[in-house]
């Protein structure tokens, strides 16, 4: 087998413009699909943070069918064993119970419908980074009358300033419309251009004043855990204990999320399999050119007794080989180009209001997991392997009686 | 003692047709061990395809090879690579050696894929190279030796296997005058001091002069079959 190995390492090098040549195309092929990867794959975080921190959370609470059909009286039950429960848990950074009213934003310049939401700022700053991120003004802590946050994309769309006045409408739990006035305190920024169009918030006292009720209405309560990757668990907990209402998980809110994610994830290894696909007919094409040049001298080796199955080793080996250089190299490139970026980011500042539109942010940071460095070296060795075995097969057909015959 | 027996060897192409070719028409010849035989003939004789067979490169269409006592012509295609692994030295016209082995490789090269330890490759690959007098190119690969000592590294290779005989198709024919009698000498010493016989085809008469035996063949038949005793000749 060592001679076997030598001479396929030998014949490797035989023509070095060749084999630097395929063993380049693995590199960039390699490299390129698992960049695009790590760029897919940094699309979907910084669009699931973005997400995350702006108004979906890792669990959000709501009584039972309140999504299905969000009416002002459909509270979550018992309030306060809920949040003690969500207190107590040692994964928990922070809650932020919420009221939600539908109402109509009404400004000289034209309407728009919203989502109010009544927040209490304390709990916010825990959960969400708007109250941190605001571009101007102040977050609930400028007016002592009823004021307002509103996103960047609405206060362009209605012209509207900081400190301006706007009517908001919206119903009372009795159904009768009320309007009022409110101040522009702030204005936010979310990287989401639909997001910043129809959320607008008020604080949570505020608004059940304006409500005329004594009842402070908890529509939602939006958790921030630890670690993402226990949403599910903390999920399993907690549902049994709180059987009257809902405990979604970000995915289960948002599954166009989940669906992106997954998507995109399909695409990248339909993408690396066109990649692999293209390298492995430059493999075969590489290594057939290589055969025919020596089919003498394979017909000779059988002649003088070297056995098919040693023959087909041989170029099985001396292709495998370009992948065990290429690919080592490869990764190495990938992992450098995919951490370099992961921490300064890629910046697309030439398609940031696109990008924003679809809930992203124009600096994207590459990132990959370590599996797929691991599960793409056993690809591309994998078709290596597979596009060896015509090549070999073709060596195999060389008839020593045949090749002698050719002086 | 009989290494190689043919009885009625017969190799037709395109049988049974217009263009039927008759190779090999009947031909019966036994080689014992030690001999130094000639096979010679006009082109087109039917030499190369004799020593073909012989070796188990070709099948007869007809007939069969007996090596010592064994008939081969039925053996299995990987059977005959195994058979001709342990039992037969080849020497080709063009050296066809391995061309990315040094001298040294190439002749072990064989032994390797007979599986014999490395202090017995050495020993032999050693004593054979100094045989055939380049135990100073033994690093060199084939793009920097002669013709000549190419012919003398393929020599090596198809002994270093102990083989029962050596075939050798036209290995002066690539050579000059001065690398063919150093080629003889090498052979015909080998043959004598280890009793190794060789069968070589050819056209070079002075290759004829130093065989024991030269086998003429025409038309894919034995025409004749002398056996030459310096400085008599005698027919067998």
């Amino acid at each position: 087998m060592k001679t076997i190995i030598k001479i396929a390492w030998r014949n490797l090098w035989r023509n070095k413009l060749r084999t630097a040549v395929i063993i380049t195309s693995i590199i960039l092929g390699l490299w390129s699909s698992m960049f695009f990867m790590a760029m897919i794959d940094g699309v979907n975080e910084n669009r699931t943070s973005i997400a995350i921190n702006t108004y979906l959370g890792h669990i959000q609470i709501h009584q039972k069918n309140y999504l299905e059909d969000p009416k002002i009286d459909k509270t979550i039950l018992d309030i306060d064993k809920v949040i003690n429960n969500i207190s107590q848990s040692s994964e928990v950074v922070g809650y932020a119970p919420r009221t939600l009213i539908d109402a109509m934003f009404t400004t000289a310049k034209g309407n728009q419908g919203v989502k109010l939401i009544g927040v209490m700022p304390a709990h916010e700053k825990n959960v969400f980074v708007i109250p941190e991120t605001l571009e101007s003004g102040t977050y609930f802590s400028q007016f002592k009358k009823p004021s307002v946050i509103i996103g960047k994309a609405l206060a362009d769309k209605l012209h509207l300033k900081l400190h301006s006045k706007v009517k908001i409408s919206f119903q009372n739990v009795e159904g009768d419309i009320l309007s009022y006035a409110f101040r522009i305190e702030g204005i936010y920024k979310a990287n989401n251009g639909m997001l910043e169009k129809t959320q607008v918030f008020t604080k949570q006292e505020t608004l059940t004043k304006l409500l005329g009720s004594s009842q402070t209405y908890i529509h939602e309560i939006v958790v921030k855990l630890k670690d993402i990757d226990n949403t599910k668990n903390i999920q399993s907990v907690w549902q049994p204990k709180m059987v009257s209402n809902a405990v979604k998980t970000w995915d289960e809110i948002s599954p166009d999320m989940g669906y992106a994610q997954e998507m995109m994830s399909t695409f990248t290894y339909i993408f690396m399999l066109i990649i692999l696909i293209a390298l492995s007919f430059a493999i075969v094409n590489t290594m057939l050119m290589a055969i025919l040049e020596r089919k003498r001298e394979l017909g000779i080796m059988m002649a003088v007794g070297l056995n098919k199955s040693k023959l087909f080793m041989m170029i099985m080996i001396e292709t495998v080989l370009l992948a065990i250089i290429a690919t080592p190299i490869g990764m190495l490139l990938s992992y450098s180009s995919i951490t370099y970026f992961g921490q300064h980011g890629l910046h697309f500042l030439s398609v940031a209001k696109g990008l924003e539109h679809f809930g992203m942010s124009a600096v994207i940071h590459t990132n990959l997991d370590v599996s797929y460095y691991l599960g793409i070296t056993a690809l591309t060795i994998f078709t290596t392997l597979i596009a060896a075995i015509f090549p070999a097969r073709k060596a195999l057909a060389s008839k020593p009686v045949d090749v002698i015959k050719e002086v | 003692m009989k290494v190689i027996e043919t009885s009625d060897l017969k190799k037709y192409y395109n049988p049974d047709t217009e263009l039927e070719v008759r190779a090999l028409d009947g031909v019966n010849l036994s080689v014992d061990q030690g001999e130094f035989t000639a096979v010679v003939g006009p082109s087109g004789s039917g030499k190369t395809t004799l020593l073909n067979i012989i070796g188990g490169l070709d099948k007869p269409t007809f007939g069969q090879v007996l090596i010592d006592g064994q008939e081969i012509t039925s053996f299995s295609e990987n059977d005959l690579i195994d058979y001709r692994l342990h039992n037969i030295g080849f020497v080709f016209q063009a050296y066809n050696l391995i061309p990315v082995l040094s001298a040294y490789e190439n002749a072990e090269f064989i032994m390797l894929l007979q599986g014999k330890s490395e202090a017995e490759r050495r020993k032999r690959v050693n004593k054979l190279l100094k045989d055939v007098g380049l135990e100073k190119q033994i690093n060199k690969r084939p793009t920097h030796l002669s013709g000549g000592q190419q012919q003398r590294v393929a020599v090596a290779r198809a002994l270093a296997s102990k083989p029962k005989f050596v075939l050798a198709d036209e290995p002066t024919a690539n050579l000059d005058s001065k690398a063919t009698t150093q080629l003889l000498d090498i052979m015909k010493r080998l043959n004598e001091e280890e009793n190794i016989t060789f069968i070589f085809s050819t056209h070079d008469q002075r290759v004829i002069d130093r065989a024991k035996r030269v086998v003429t063949l025409d038309d894919g038949k034995i025409i004749s079959d002398v056996l030459q005793k310096q400085p008599e000749m005698q027919t067998k």
